[in-house]
């Protein structure tokens, strides 16, 4: 059962759901560069990297086919300014990259949020660090969850799990930087960008929608004032009022918190996971209750805002906890401050783009928590 | 030639004398803040007549760099975005690209262009982007204090080559409208030393095309202003501009390098002199 905190609201989140197409094989991929373009994206920016190569070859085909803007940059440096140039004139913007080209963005990322401008960046995730692999790996989740650039700034993160989902996204992604004026992350992962599985995904878009702010410098038009983008407050006192309004802003946001729940309600045992790491834990949940184990399953589906609240409300009632992502332990920090000490939690983790059998997740699982 | 009270921009003065010079209306009335004999203060009001005179004031979107510069938006009256240190090129591209009615230009520093925006300035001008590049050419790191740029002379001394730039460890200054004159998607590249009231109605001139490259879609355009910072420089305001015609016009020499942009036919409304529309 996926929980929403908030009802979505918006066009575009409701465009990409109806009319529903025949389901086809679609690739992870696809499915996201597919959902860009349903959610109205009017821009993509984007330089080569594996594991997301399709999106930016996608794109190529449809943006300039549907009169939109595709194109690629000499660097995710310039991609990431483009994005900020194109949002900063009121346009839906989008890049996507993995890892190594994130990192190169964090510094535009910091002046995006810093100038409030909404956008979104899909990180298909390889392993780490340096050139690390191509595999898949969740080892950006503080990079994107936690800041990743420098200063005080907070992203949505969205994180899918299945290839209609990575299609979905997308557009929740756009309505959300939107509504708080803020940048969001999907952020996904080698295994999903690459896999092909059935999923509702058009080959058809209705016309965009261009909604108008005040705020965007756009050329001023009719306007009586100009209007100016830039985070550059010298004084002070005038940062520190500006760095108040972005964190009541992530406050305010802390509502959009989505996850996803199965075989909660009797579960002794909550496994904690999201992403490509949600579904082999799934497999593992199902099994361990198969032998009478009673796990259950929690996937966050916004990294940020987190979950925090439902995780709180059931520490109280479990027997504990169990984080399981592709990295060193990067979420279970925010599961271990959401329980704050009412349940032990435990972490298991594989890096270096290895994936655990669902067996091993099994026996890890039944192990840490046995009487 | 019209009058310049149709376009005041403060109260027509209701006595008999005759406006003869007024800040472009494309310009706020806040007070520059660049140093003493600074070049930059000439170029923004060049930018704003510029503006004016084209008629562009309800559809420009002006980039401004890290640098000196960093505060040109206070002093402009059209939309502006404020870029991260180099990448007015790559935010420029995209404004442009969005909506190609716009007028999109970017002002910057050397540090900003020559040195880590290295790169977005050439592939902008690689992809004969359609924006207008004001580059503000003073050889040094105004802003931060005066070190030494990839375009301080040899020999010159600043704060981190206090033995003077020795090329045979740092390199030679880069020339950079030579350099991207072998790009085709540029349409016009010039540069010009801001020394005299005739080399301004030069650049003037050289804006004028620039900025009709874009205008007129046929690509790129850069004017590069040899400029002063007396300031790091240890220079009084008029030996900075004697230092410009003396040595620095000896490493980068003026002149049109790229002209792709025929000659203004029928020129815009109040452009029939190089002084622009206020005289
Ligand atoms: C990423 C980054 N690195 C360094 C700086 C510090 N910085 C600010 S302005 C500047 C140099 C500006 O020199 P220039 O572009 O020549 O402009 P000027 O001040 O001379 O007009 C530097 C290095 C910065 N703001 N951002
Ligand atoms: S430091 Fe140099 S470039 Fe900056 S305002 Fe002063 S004179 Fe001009
Ligand atoms: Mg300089």
């Amino acid at each position: 059962m996926i929980v929403t905190t908030r009802q979505p609201v918006s066009t575009s989140e409701r465009a990409v759901r109806t009319p529903a197409p025949a389901k086809r094989l679609v690739k992870g991929n696809e499915a996201l560069a597919l959902g860009a373009v349903a959610a109205g994206a009017e821009c993509f920016f984007g330089y080569p990297i594996t594991p997301q190569n399709e999106v930016p070859e996608i794109l190529s085909y449809w943006m300039p086919k549907l009169g939109r803007v595709f194109l690629q940059a000499e660097s995710e440096v310039a991609s990431i300014n483009m994005v900020y140039g194109a949002a900063a004139a009121g346009h839906r913007a989008m890049t996507s990259s993995s890892s190594p080209g994130i990192s190169l963005m964090m510094e535009g990322l910091s002046y995006i949020a810093g100038a409030r401008l909404p956008c979104v960046i899909a990180n298909v995730m390889r392993g780490g660090p340096g050139l690390g692999n191509i595999a898949p790996s969740q080892g950006d989740y503080f990079q994107a969850v936690k800041g990743g650039g420098h200063g005080d700034y907070r992203c949505i993160v969205l994180a899918p799990w299945n290839v209609q989902e990575m299609y979905e996204l997308p557009a929740l992604a756009f309505d959300l930087a939107e509504r708080y004026r803020m940048p969001a992350f999907v952020l996904t992962d080698a295994v999903l960008g690459s896999m092909l599985e059935p999923a509702r995904v058009p080959l058809e878009f209705p016309p965009l929608v261009r909604r108008e702010q005040d705020w965007t410098a756009c050329g001023r038009g009719n306007r009586a004032h100009k209007n100016v983008v830039h985070s550059l407050y010298l004084d002070p006192e005038v940062l520190s009022a500006k760095c108040e309004e972005l964190q009541a802003t992530y406050r305010r946001a802390a509502c959009e918190v989505r996850f996803d729940e199965r075989l909660i309600d009797d579960a002794q045992v909550v496994v904690v996971a999201f992403g490509i790491s949600a579904r082999l834990a799934l497999s593992a949940v199902s099994a361990l209750r198969r032998r009478g184990e009673k796990f259950g399953l929690l996937r966050p589906i916004t990294l940020f805002p987190f979950p925090s609240e439902r995780l709180s409300a059931l520490a109280k009632r479990v027997r504990g906890m169990m984080v399981f992502e592709l990295n060193s332990g990067q979420m279970v920090e925010d599961v271990r401050l959401a329980a704050n000490g009412a349940c032990p939690v435990e972490f298991f983790g594989k890096m270096g783009g290895v994936l655990p059998p669902p067996e091993e997740l099994v026996e890890v699982f039944s192990k840490r928590f046995a009487r | 030639m019209h009058s310049c009270a149709d376009n005041l921009v403060t109260d027509t003065p209701d006595d008999e004398f005759e406006c003869v010079a007024h800040r472009p209306n494309s310009m706020s009335d806040k007070p520059l803040h660049y140093c003493p004999g600074c070049t930059h203060g000439i170029i923004h009001r060049l930018v704003g007549e510029m503006v004016d005179e084209f008629g562009l004031l309800d559809r420009t979107v002006g980039i401004c760099p890290v640098g000196c510069a960093v505060f040109a938006y206070e002093y402009f009256e059209f939309d502006s975005i404020e870029a991260s240190h180099g990448r007015a090129p790559a935010v420029a591209t995209a404004v442009k690209r969005a909506d190609p009615r716009r007028f999109v230009f970017t002002y910057q520093g050397d540090g900003d262009l020559a040195a880590i925006g290295t790169a977005e300035t050439v592939h902008a001008a690689a992809r004969g982007e359609r924006i207008t590049v004001f580059f503000v050419n003073n050889g040094i790191y105004g802003m931060t204090g005066g070190q030494m740029a990839p375009t301080s002379l040899p020999g010159q001394k600043t704060t981190t080559s206090p033995g003077g730039r020795d090329p045979a460890l740092t390199g030679h200054p880069i020339a950079v409208c030579e350099m991207l004159s072998t790009l085709p998607g540029v349409a016009f590249a010039a540069r010009v030393p801001l020394t005299s009231p005739k080399n301004v109605n030069l650049a003037r001139r050289y804006m004028r095309k620039a900025i009709r490259a874009q205008l007129e879609n046929i690509g790129y355009g850069i004017v590069e202003f040899l400029s002063t910072c007396p300031v790091q420089w240890g220079l009084t305001p008029i030996a900075a501009m004697k230092h410009i015609d003396a040595d620095v016009i000896k490493v980068y020499p003026p002149g049109v390098f790229v002209d792709r942009v025929p000659d203004a036919r029928a020129a815009p409304v109040g452009a029939e002199t190089d002084a622009g529309s206020s005289t």
